[in-house]
């Protein structure tokens, strides 16, 4: 069960892979053919099923550009 | 699986005082990083209203004052100081911060920046150590690492010809003026947390009457280290945090 | 036969320097010149000079001062900005009479204007005086790579021979554009010993020499300025230096230096061929300015064009010179392809605006 989720609003991304790398559950994953607007490189959330709504990457994120989520318990 | 009608609770996303608008940085830069935790605590300390900022000329001239939703100025090539002095006397409620880089501030602008500390004035500067001119492609910095290889010290920064790196928040702790000199980095999300405190407590300094702050952030720059933005961090914890240690340098609550 | 190489307007300053004999640079990046500190800092160490990057303009230039008082041939570079905080420091040597070189990279102004793209906006500073007094730097405006090769030797000669700054005036646009240059070694002439230089009472048999303040050394500071109208009046009469292209026979005279010259040299070679009567007066000493040819050439055209990246500076000089004799127009940095940044004038620009004179 994931405790959270990501979006990453591709808009703004410039495929510095920070994200991917400080992802301690490995969610994210630099994808090999999908570019943002400007011709970036763009990361995916490919592991949704581990993610813990850490907060992390987004934190790292220099274009502040992941909303990161927690699922809130009942 | 999840279910659909789950409720989410936001935590973290683009700042409130983060203008959305693609960053001037490189990919990998720190800056875009510390121009976060700038925008976080200012909301947090409830003065992004009473903020007036100055940017020195470098990579922060064009993106601290196009990403901040705060008054902002730029500034010539190291005289925030003088001009932050002005501001910051004839609006002592203002929250003046100068952004300035290695350049700015440890080289053109020394002069400006001692004067400012031996007057002791009250604004708060968030210093951006990333050891290179970045905007102009690369030169030496007064903080680039000895035997560090730039445009104008092909063969490796030497003692001889260029002298010993410059420790800023050393130097500013030395002054009786100075309330807060600090030296953090955000190349680790533990760094990102201690430098968002530091960043807090050199603005609380301004807030409370007490005096001068300087925080200098460690950053990265991929292009003109020639490292992808993930061998930069190998590069400020192996070889940076060597030279520049990470700590608190001054810390008072009243000065003099 | 001396070698030739493709190399840009910043690098051919650079080698021209050393070509010179200059082995002393103090001098701070700045765009869009940085490549010249950037050659010295990897070559001058190898045949014994030295490279010292200072932490400012306002550094290098007094760098400049000491290091000129040695007697040795030094120089520095910048760009606008940085020619402005140099200032005080070129007021400094003029008072102080020594010889000394200073190249300006022009980029658009004023303020922090822009170091990506191309402007001639710095005319009225470098040739009005920038620094206080009332001096005059001679100061050459190179329009080719190889000119600028050719300039950089003159004007160590020329700051010698006069024991004044000299002032080479580039721009963003020769200082990026790469063209075959040959590396060819020019003689001036013999120029006097340096017995101003400080060397130390030992290598000048016991004697010893003291500069200070001109009131102080003239014995009036009005003893000193007298000297300089003398030196200033022999420098306007013979160093004054232009180039003309296709002015014999024509109706409408383009005056242009540097950047805009190149431009508008093609711009009289497309207009001749489509039956325009175009000429180019180009001058290569911005100051002393060639004014008396100027004049001779207006009249005898009858109509002049300034052709300039600026917003008119260049021209208040030449409807100065002329004297109202002759029309003077001006396409200014309004001419630029691109009005919203990084735009050239281009020659068929050019063209457009003689076709708007002519009434077409």
């Amino acid at each position: 069960m994931p405790r959270g989720k990501i979006e990453i609003i591709e808009e703004f991304c410039k495929g510095c892979q920070l994200c991917v790398h400080f992802c301690s559950k490995e969610c994210i994953e630099i994808s090999r053919d999908r570019f943002s607007p400007n011709g970036f490189l763009l990361p995916e959330f490919v592991n949704e099923e581990a993610c813990i709504g850490c907060g992390i990457c987004g934190w790292m994120c220099p274009e502040c550009t992941i909303d990161v989520y927690r699922y809130v318990e009942d | 699986m999840e279910d659909s009608s789950s409720e989410v609770k936001k935590i973290t996303g683009r700042p409130k005082l983060r203008i959305p608008t693609l960053g001037m940085y490189c990919p990998g830069c720190h800056y875009g990083i510390i121009t976060r935790i700038i925008c976080e605590v200012l909301e947090e300390l409830g003065i992004e209203g009473k903020a007036i900022g100055l940017a020195g000329v470098g990579c922060s001239f064009g993106g601290a004052p196009m990403t901040i939703d705060v008054d902002w100025t730029s500034c010539p090539h190291g005289r925030a100081p003088a001009m932050a002095t002005a501001i910051k006397r004839i609006y002592p409620d203002a929250m003046v911060i100068t952004v300035q880089g290695d350049g700015d501030l440890g080289a053109i602008g020394l002069g400006c920046f001692m004067n400012a500390l031996v007057r002791g004035e009250h604004f708060t500067t968030i210093f951006l150590n990333n050891a290179v001119y970045g905007t102009t492609g690369g030169q030496m910095a007064p903080t680039t690492l000895l035997g560090m290889k730039t445009t104008t010290t092909p063969t490796g920064r030497n003692v001889e010809n260029s002298g010993y790196p410059l420790h800023i928040p050393e130097l500013a702790a030395t002054m009786k003026g100075v309330a807060y000199a600090a030296r953090c980095s955000v190349h680790t999300p533990g760094n990102f947390k201690k430098a968002k405190k530091a960043l807090r407590t050199a603005f609380e300094k301004q807030m409370n009457g007490i005096g001068y702050g300087i925080v200098e952030f460690i950053s990265a720059c991929p292009p003109n280290w020639g490292l992808s933005p993930l061998e930069c961090l190998d590069f400020i914890s192996d070889k940076m945090l060597e030279e520049y240690p990470l700590g608190e340098f001054k810390n008072v609550d009243q000065i003099g | 036969m001396p070698e030739r190489m493709l190399i840009s307007g910043n690098n051919a300053v650079a080698r021209g320097a050393i070509q010179a004999g200059c082995k002393y640079f103090f001098g701070y990046p700045i765009t869009p010149q940085s490549e010249i500190p950037e050659f010295m800092s990897r070559e001058l160490p190898k045949i014994g000079g030295v490279y010292v990057q200072s932490e400012s303009e306002s550094g290098s230039i007094y760098m400049v001062y000491g290091g000129g008082l040695t007697g040795k041939r030094i120089m520095t570079s910048t760009s606008s900005p940085g020619l402005s905080l140099m200032a005080e420091g070129i007021s400094y040597l003029a008072e102080q009479e020594i010889s000394a070189v200073i190249v300006n990279v022009v980029r658009m102004g004023p303020g922090i204007g822009t170091g990506g793209q191309g402007g001639q906006t710095d005319y009225l500073q470098v040739t009005k005086g920038c620094g206080h007094g009332g001096y005059h730097a001679i100061v050459l405006a190179p329009a080719s790579c190889q000119e600028i090769f050719d300039l950089m030797q003159l004007s160590f000669h020329l700051a010698d021979k006069y024991r004044t700054p000299v002032m080479v005036v580039t721009d963003f646009i020769l200082g990026q554009t790469e063209e075959l240059v040959e590396l060819r070694s020019l003689d001036f002439g013999p120029l006097p010993e340096k017995e101003w230089a400080l060397v130390g009472k030992d290598n000048r048999g016991g004697k010893r020499v003291a500069h200070v303040a001109a009131f102080f050394s003239y014995q009036g500071i009005l003893n000193y300025h007298m000297k300089q109208i003398e030196k200033y009046a022999e420098i306007k009469k013979n160093e004054t230096r232009h180039e003309t292209y296709m002015t014999e026979d024509c109706d409408l005279l383009i005056v242009a230096y540097g950047s805009s010259a190149r431009i508008a040299r093609r711009a009289v070679e497309m207009g001749r061929a489509r039956g325009l009567k175009l000429g180019l007066f180009r001058p290569i000493t911005l100051w002393p300015f060639p004014s008396l040819a100027m004049e001779e050439e207006s009249v005898r055209a009858g109509r002049v064009l300034v052709v300039e990246d600026s917003q008119g500076q260049l021209v208040e000089d030449v409807e100065a010179f002329t004297k109202g004799q002759v029309a003077v127009h001006l396409l200014g940095m309004w001419g630029r392809h691109n009005p919203g940044g990084g735009g050239i004038i281009h020659p068929e620009r050019i063209l457009q605006e003689v076709e708007k004179l002519n009434g077409r």
